[in-house]
């Protein structure tokens, strides 16, 4: 039977593999002396006990994943800075602000040491400079305990200037935003880093490996992602990849919220761990509230298209639910059970993503606004045939063409794969939509039952206007 | 005035040093005079920009983007309740009401007496302990509406004072970097080739 510690709320442990969340169970794992008793900073001494390409290479043979939603290999994100270009610098995204998601800020709060360690062991194997650790702004306790560790790892030789008394030498800068969701996306992050608004960049020519920070090749990496790495340098490559899959390997840390029986935070087995186990199993969610039934969850975040109880037996595994038309994200599931009022759900998600737009693509600062409105008045019961349509018209503003949703047998619905095109910079736009439309394709009835038929006024009827007496005396 | 004070300016001058270029520092730094005043004044922002070496203009430009940041004198507890579909599926519009009936403000006022301003916020990262809600960003968790009753009870009392400081306190520890373990700013200008540890051999 699993336990939660009450320090940790959220986080419930497990009889499974921890490569990240292997000191939760301790009350002052987030203290240097803890760290220090559990194998804390032995994989920066191994790291820097062999050159730094080495250490990339494991890396890359080790195919650590990134966490943060798009799932790319940090090893090889790493190598694709130009050779001839310095300094380089490190970023880490730690603005975890998708809706469902929270890993981050318990790896930030529970063991900052660990992620200390990993952005150590990132910079010493891809030659990065200077290291900046971005903290969402509502996070404070993360801000604190990340504070705390860096002032107790500086004075105790492990960051800054030659580092256990070698030739490396780092400074890693806490730095904290103010509030905005699209900072999560990594050119909006680095505008945010350099002191301005934090509205995405163009991708060519902004590609933060090769034109980031102040110009200069930049690596971005989530906070999960680098909390790999002490573990995988102490323990190895082969240790690594013998958990998890071979596409999929490690763990990763999912949150499942919503109508279940025990919601939480569980660091799963990459690419085995199927969702049906996960909201159903005994070990992690135990089913549905009240044994009610499942209607649909969103399986990677706010941002991805639904699934319903046809897609409960897909691994967590990119390369299936891909195709099978949503996205993993960033390791987040909500849960709706039948109860659900479907409209309303999506309001909140569409709302959200509306709210949170920076208003740099037209597409998204005017559609997430239309999508939002649109919706409001259906779900108050104030809407019309006409707005169904109009929902779906907005949609292929931002994402033209067929957008990506599930297969369903009951509707005869083929999936449409992911990914979607897009008309906007980043992935604001198209996830004011998805909710929109997967409630839309997967339940159109109960937003047919909620509206009216328009009623098209005849021409005759317009001049029995004219006939009608006043009202009132004139 | 709300220029920031000595004691703060201390503080600035150190996190702009940390930075290769100055504006960088500008939202930790817009950051600092929030924690001073409660909010952001005008000639807060004019100071930071003289700091940082940018107009006030565009100081104003960032701040306005990110939703922390006030330029009005708010409440002393900022209640902010998730509403995004975690929290909504498990009763935060609910909890709202009970906030506003309770408070006598709608979503986004301030109550007369200036101790509480209510917000919606959105998705606050702890989608599990549904709903949630943060007081001035300190966290309360799986919140019902007599939770919340008795959340602003002790509020109003006082009992919090030493958990929950006034609207503008983030994190209670900064980070510090003693002058003999400091590496310095690594900028464009200075630096223009490998570091010194990727020269193919081990650094240690």
């Amino acid at each position: 039977m699993s336990a939660t510690y009450s320090h940790a709320p959220g986080f419930v442990a497990g009889d499974r593999p921890k490569i990240v969340t292997s000191r939760f169970e301790f009350a002052d794992s987030f203290t240097l002396d803890r760290y220090l008793a559990t194998n804390g900073y032995k994989g920066l001494r191994a790291a820097l006990s062999r050159p730094a390409n080495e250490i990339h290479d494991d890396v890359k043979s080790a195919t650590v994943l990134g966490r943060g939603g798009a799932g790319f290999p940090a090893g090889t994100k790493w190598g694709l800075t130009p050779q001839q270009v310095w300094p380089k610098y490190l970023v880490v995204n730690g603005d975890e602000s998708e809706p469902g998601t929270y890993k981050d800020r318990l790896l930030m709060e529970r063991d900052p040491h660990q992620l200390i360690e990993g952005c150590l062991i990132a910079c010493y194997a891809a030659g990065l400079s200077q290291c900046f650790l971005y903290i969402r702004g509502e996070m404070a306790l993360a801000q604190e305990r990340v504070a705390a560790g860096l002032n107790e790892a500086y004075v105790a030789g492990y960051v800054g200037k030659n580092i256990l008394g070698s030739n490396f030498s780092v400074d890693i800068i806490l730095h904290w935003g103010a509030g905005a969701y699209v900072v999560g996306e990594e050119t909006a992050l680095i505008e945010s880093l350099e002191g301005n608004r934090g509205m995405p960049r163009l991708k060519p020519p902004f590609f933060p490996a090769v034109n980031g920070l102040y110009g200069q090749p930049t690596i971005v990496n989530n906070v999960e992602t680098l909390a790999n790495l002490p573990w995988l340098l102490c323990n190895g490559v082969d240790a690594y990849t013998a958990v998890g899959t071979k596409t999929s390997p490690g763990t990763r840390m999912v949150a499942v919220s919503g109508h279940v029986k025990r919601p939480g935070v569980f660091e799963i087995i990459n690419g085995t761990t199927t969702f049906r186990d996960l909201i159903f199993g005994e070990e992690f969610c135990g089913g549905i509230r009240n044994d009610k039934q499942l209607k649909a969850f969103v399986p990677g975040g706010g941002s991805a298209p639904w699934f319903t109880a046809d897609q409960l037996d897909l691994p967590f595994e990119a390369s299936q639910v891909g195709p099978a038309g949503s996205m993993l994200g960033s390791g987040a599931v909500i849960v709706m059970d039948e109860t659900t009022d479907i409209p309303a759900a999506a309001l909140t998600l569409t709302h959200c993503y509306a709210h949170e737009s920076c208003g740099k693509c037209t597409p998204c600062r005017e559609g997430g606004t239309w999508l939002e409105r649109i919706l409001r008045r259906i779900v108050d019961g104030d809407g019309t045939d006409a707005d169904l349509q109009q929902l779906l018209e907005v949609g292929a503003m931002i994402c033209p063409g067929d957008f990506p949703h599930a297969a369903n047998a009951q509707l005869g619905l083929t999936a449409v794969p992911f990914p979607y095109k897009m008309t906007t910079i980043c992935f604001v736009g198209p996830s004011a939509f998805a909710p929109v439309h997967s409630a839309l394709t997967l339940f159109r009835s109960e937003f047919e039952s909620r509206v009216t038929k328009r009623v098209t006024i005849p021409v005759t009827a317009v001049s029995a206007v004219k006939k009608v007496t006043p009202v009132g005396a004139h | 005035m709300s220029r920031l004070t000595d004691k703060n300016l201390v503080i600035a001058k150190e996190i702009i040093a940390r930075y290769p270029r100055q504006k960088s520092a500008l939202i930790p730094l817009l950051h600092l005079a929030q924690e001073q005043t409660g909010y952001i004044s005008r000639e807060a922002m004019v100071h930071l920009g003289e700091l940082v070496g940018v107009t006030s203009a565009e100081v104003y430009g960032t701040a306005t983007f990110y939703e922390m940041f006030r330029f009005e004198p708010i409440g002393k507890y900022l209640v902010n309740i998730c509403g995004t579909m975690s929290c909504a599926l498990m009763g935060a519009h609910e909890l709202m009401h009970h906030a506003e009936k309770r408070l006598g403000v709608k979503a986004g006022g301030t109550t007369q007496d200036g101790m509480f301003t209510l917000a919606h916020a959105e998705c606050q990262a702890a989608c599990t302990e549904a709903p949630c809600l943060q007081v001035n960003y300190r966290y309360r968790l799986r919140v019902s509406t007599t939770d919340l009753d008795k959340l602003i009870d002790d509020l109003e009392a006082g009992k919090l004072s030493e958990e929950i400081p006034a609207h503008g306190v983030l994190a209670k520890v900064r980070q510090h970097i003693a002058p003999d373990r400091v590496v310095g700013a690594v900028s464009p200008e200075l630096v223009n080739q490998a570091p010194a540890w990727l020269n193919g051999k081990a650094a240690l």
